[in-house]
């Protein structure tokens, strides 16, 4: 009796504890959003408003001219266009990559195949700063070799080479904890009907990885396009950059217009934004496979 | 190769190869396990190599043995080395003491289907998508000294509180920063962790009494531990490697000194030296309990 009688006097003040942080994250939310509206804002707003009336006024109109300019005076196109020659490829070998070591580590037994998985994981983990020096000086002697000194150094090749070396390892990992959900029979049934290696994974496992290959593509994606590092110090030609790494400069060389910085950001943001509002799924569960086994 | 009856037992999962299928395995492997071993092993431990080197970076031949003369230029030749190695510290507590948890208990409170749940969810998650860079220029708006934040306190701009680059604020507002992503991405992993979790658990922690807090620390999390690791795991890694938001912000030069930023004035452009690759490599070690913590976990049952 007088357990029920706590336990509705726990769940009453439960509640009002319930409406308290419920306001209190409700608060912070909107906090959260602030910054990321401020700049929508501002990039909506003509300069000479601002100029005219100040930073906090409201504003006597809203229209996208500043988007215009950042693009034509940003030259947004070239960089985008560079971030795509990047990226597609990467996420795509990557992807390959990875399905396939996936597929022999788990379908076919090997003495190292843990090994292999642990070497390839591991590899995943190190910081970029510890292999810049020597894959910096690779590239170089790699172009003098063949007599193009540029051949993978400031050029899009070499960093969608060193992307897909190091994120081959977290593909593989995850493909591989999910290729060993998939039965065996399956496996069997194929070399049983006498398929070849190659048939076996190209007819039978690729097309079952389809789920993970979704998630981890959107997360690979999101990974490459906001990678700063590697396209700053493999690239030299300020014009090869890739939108996040040349957002560094145009920072610096626009710095005083306050609302084209700001609808430049809100354009380098937009493909991210889109697996925000779209592909949240994938990205969810990419990120995820690769945290919770399974 | 002759077939006995105990190999035709197991010919099913260990039968032999065409040659051409050995050639389709070994250029499965081979080509994937050549790219990463030459572009993330090889040059790991070359630089593991060189950081006990003295070389200008142009003939091969030039190579210098040096011992430990880097580590020993860093340790007590550089005091900016022990001021970003202060500045990561505050920022692994930082972490580890406010941002961290405030995104387990983001999760907790989420997953619980508090009211508003969902946009809640949203709202914190939408920085977790955005870049470093995009980060730092978006935050730039609100705290430069003709920005938002000192707009709001009134001050003209000879008075402005300059938020980079007053050593008072800087680390704190640079925290803030990159609280903003990484609350949100704790959330996330956190949440999925708990969606996992059996919800009949919960439920008889209620029915036997216990309170919220005592249900949190005594079953969900003792439940959580893979993902806790995880968790750790990352606030570390990311503490120590911190490097684009405040390359952003300061352009790679002066502002606060890290080590992220340290590293890369020591190995590209015109400072580039050995002392770069000691540098790198002492990033790696201090990473290295985290990193091995992570496989311990994702390994666990591979090994057995």
């Amino acid at each position: 009796m007088t357990s029920v009688v706590k336990g509705k006097a726990n769940k009453d003040s439960q509640k009002v504890k319930d409406r308290i942080i419920s306001i209190v994250l409700g608060v912070f939310a909107i906090v959260w959003l602030f910054p990321i509206v401020w700049t929508l804002y501002s990039s909506l707003r003509p300069y000479k408003d601002i100029r005219a009336n100040g930073l906090l006024s409201l504003p006597s109109e809203l229209n996208f001219d500043n988007y215009i300019d950042a693009i034509e005076r940003m030259e947004l196109p070239t960089y985008f266009y560079n971030t795509a020659i990047i990226t597609i490829p990467a996420v795509f070998l990557t992807l390959f990559f990875g399905s396939l070591m996936a597929f022999v580590v788990t379908r076919y037994s090997f003495k190292f195949n843990v090994a292999m998985l642990l070497l390839f994981t591991a590899g995943n983990m190190l910081p970029a700063q510890l292999v810049f020096i020597p894959v910096f000086k690779m590239y170089l002697a790699l172009g003098d070799l063949v007599g193009d000194r540029r051949i993978l150094y400031d050029s899009p090749w070499g960093v969608v080479l060193i992307h897909v070396a190091f994120q081959m390892g977290f593909a593989t990992f995850v493909l591989s904890s999910y290729m060993k959900t998939i039965p065996k029979e399956i496996s069997e049934s194929a070399q049983v009907d006498g398929a070849s290696v190659f048939t076996h994974f190209f007819r039978v496992m690729l097309p079952l990885l389809r789920p993970p290959l979704a998630s981890l593509g959107v997360l690979m994606t999101t990974w490459i396009y906001n990678d700063f590092f590697w396209a700053l110090v493999l690239m030299s030609t300020d014009k090869k950059r890739p939108i996040t790494s040349a957002l560094g400069r145009l920072q610096g060389e626009f710095v005083t217009d306050y609302n084209l910085l700001a609808a430049g950001a809100m354009i380098a943001a937009i493909p991210t934004l889109l697996v925000f509002f779209i592909l949240r799924k994938q990205f969810v569960s990419g990120l995820t496979l690769g945290s919770t086994k399974g | 190769m002759s077939t006995t009856a105990a190999e035709k037992k197991t010919s099913r999962r260990r039968r032999t190869f065409s040659g051409r299928d050995k050639l389709t395995l070994g250029l499965f492997i081979g080509l994937p396990t050549f790219l990463h071993v030459a572009l993330v092993w090889f040059p790991a431990l070359a630089t593991i190599y060189l950081s006990f080197t003295y070389w200008t970076g142009i003939h091969i031949e030039d190579i210098q043995w040096s011992g430990l003369a880097n580590y020993q230029n860093i340790f007590f030749e550089t005091p900016r080395f022990w001021e970003a190695v202060k500045v990561n510290v505050v920022w692994l507590l930082w972490f580890g003491a406010i941002a961290t948890p405030l995104g387990i208990l983001l999760a907790y409170q989420i997953d619980r289907e508090i009211r508003g749940h969902k946009f809640y969810q949203s709202a914190y998650y939408l920085p977790v998508v955005l870049s470093m860079a995009v980060i730092g220029i978006i935050w730039n708006f609100l705290l430069r000294p003709d920005g938002f934040v000192n707009g709001l306190l009134g001050l003209p701009i000879s008075e402005a509180v300059s938020f980079f680059g007053d050593d008072r604020y800087n680390l704190w507002v640079i925290l803030i920063m990159a609280s903003w992503r990484h609350i949100g991405y704790i959330m996330l992993l956190y949440l999925a962790g708990l969606k996992a979790i059996d919800a009949t658990l919960r439920e008889a922690a209620a029915i036997d009494g216990a309170t919220e807090w005592e249900t949190f620390r005594k079953v969900i999390f003792p439940a959580m531990q893979p993902v806790n690791i995880i968790v750790i795991v990352i606030t570390i890694i990311e503490s120590i490697r911190a490097f684009d938001m405040v390359y952003i912000i300061y352009g790679g030069r002066g502002g606060l000194p890290i080590l992220g930023v340290l590293v890369f004035e020591n190995i590209a452009g015109e400072g580039a030296s050995m002392k770069g690759a000691a540098y790198a490599v002492i990033l790696f070690l201090l990473s290295i309990v985290p990193i091995i913590a992570y496989l311990q976990q994702q390994f666990r049952e591979d090994v057995r």
